[in-house]
């Protein structure tokens, strides 16, 4: 499922790293997140360790979300229609702290990502579009603030 | 007759459900946000609210990918706490106000504000974290709490707009209902945060800041915020910001911001908090009887008085 092309109604799919959860993925990840809902229950939670494929049998997930599932991959589980509040569920099972999974979505250790937080997060500048069309949204607004009032003399329009 | 007199803002990351489940509120990486909410703790205990409107979202506890209600609001007499997948947070159940509850209800639908109703509806942190932050760990939540639950994980959820006159009418509902109740607002989630994907650990404390700002002053601004904007630049969860304006419309249009707190990050997220009071002061009951005036005068003057040494706080 290859990330679809920006359309005006979908103006977010030009947000980088960013896999919004909308009514098509709702709808096509449906079995994938009913998956992830069946381990909030302890009894579930053993019986997928014990034997993963077998417990994935009762969902029918496409052959693309069961292999993500087993692989752990979980930007390949929000494109194929998982959402993070369902699939954090699935990094629970594993044991990991959410910190871990954020690591593992951003390629990074969690040593290094949880620094990152440390230092005040993953800054905005250069993540706000791939297209670049919002990249320097304030530009404007920053150019007449920092601008002595004297030398602002050029009017527009 | 029923009042809304103050809003409360709060994120309601899990991460500090967990370190208040499992005791570690003492390590510094904690105390840093916990102190934050010191001085709201004795702010509430003085207000002494009668019922909390807790509006916040549900993280597929309650609701799945099954039913997904944009605003559902909790009629019953109790919500349990949701096992989240580690057991029900160990914090006390959660006691509805079913009357007031169906009173908002009969009064917001009529304003065509299309609601869900719940009979039955487990809360999990979403509620419980703000409501631990405001009120500590008592064995006994200290009021009745009526849950507003806010689709905020399937997009689209509702827009600002939409929420901040969903505020006004359930202000007008409440302000209908002829018992004397002093109701507090919860407006939960936030601030800026990314949890999911490359861009996961997105803060922008410059937009969060500026939130807080027209939040307190200038909410219509607010109200005119597209999701793109929302989800752009306070990362792709911030979007639950939408539900702070739920809050901001049950409030008059002029408020005082007793406390604002704001600190980053509290594991994946910029956690801010503001206080906003009606102007107006408590109920008419009390101004209408003479005898009491006097009496009343000494409590609003050190409210006053408590009010001017809190310091806002920013890091």
């Amino acid at each position: 499922m290859a990330r679809a092309k920006p359309t005006a109604e979908k103006d977010y799919d030009d947000i980088p790293g960013t896999y919004v959860f909308d009514a098509d993925r709702s709808r096509r990840g449906y079995h994938l997140n009913m998956f992830c809902m069946s381990l909030m229950k302890a009894e579930n939670r053993k019986a997928f360790k014990q034997n993963e494929a077998k417990y994935l049998d009762q969902f029918p997930l496409t052959p693309e979300q069961r292999g993500a599932i087993l692989k752990r991959q979980y930007n390949r589980l929000l494109e194929l229609g998982g959402n993070i509040y369902f699939t954090a569920k699935l990094g629970a099972t594993d044991g990991h702290p959410f910190q871990h999974l954020a690591a593992l979505m951003t390629g990074s250790t969690q040593q290094d990502y949880a620094d990152m937080m440390l230092r005040g997060g993953r800054p905005v500048e250069g993540n706000r579009s791939m297209s670049g069309k919002f990249n320097r949204p304030k530009a404007k607004s920053a150019k007449a603030k920092s601008k002595p009032r004297s030398k602002g003399s050029k009017r527009r329009g | 007759m029923a009042r809304i007199i103050a809003g409360v803002t709060s994120s309601h990351v899990p991460a500090i459900g967990a370190a208040i489940d499992n005791h570690r509120t003492n390590e510094p990486y904690w105390q840093r946000v916990f102190e934050g909410f010191e001085r709201s703790k004795e702010w509430i205990a003085k207000v002494k609210p009668d019922v909390v409107i807790g509006v916040y979202n549900d993280h597929a506890s309650a609701f799945s990918v099954e039913m997904i209600p944009t605003f559902a609001l909790g009629t019953a007499a109790e919500f349990p706490i949701a096992d989240e997948g580690w057991g029900p947070r160990p914090v006390p159940v959660v006691k509805g106000h079913p009357e007031l509850a169906a009173h908002i209800a009969q009064s917001v639908i009529l304003d065509e504000f299309d609601l869900t109703l719940c009979n039955k509806m487990e809360v999990d942190h979403g509620l419980t974290v703000p409501l631990n932050l405001m009120f500590g760990t008592p064995k006994q939540w200290p009021c009745k709490i009526i849950p507003l639950a806010v689709n905020v994980v399937m997009y689209p959820p509702p827009t600002g707009h939409r929420c901040f006159m969903l505020g006004r009418a359930i202000r007008k509902a409440v302000e209908s209902y002829p018992e004397d109740l002093k109701v507090v607002i919860f407006g939960t989630g936030g601030m800026s945060h990314q949890i999911s994907g490359q861009r996961a650990g997105l803060i922008n404390s410059k937009f969060d800041h500026a939130f807080l700002d027209n939040l307190s002053k200038d909410p219509q601004k607010l109200m005119r915020m597209g999701h793109l904007e929302y989800m752009r630049e306070a990362g792709a969860e911030g979007i639950e910001m939408v539900m702070w304006l739920i809050m901001r419309g049950a409030l008059d249009d002029k408020v005082d911001e007793v406390y604002r707190f704001y600190t980053v990050p509290a594991s994946n997220t910029a956690v801010g908090h503001i206080i906003l009071e009606n102007r107006r002061k408590a109920a008419k009951k009390s101004t209408a009887k003479p005898a009491g005036k006097a009496k009343k005068a000494a409590p609003k003057l050190k409210r006053a008085a408590a009010r001017s040494k809190v310091h806002r706080v920013r890091s």
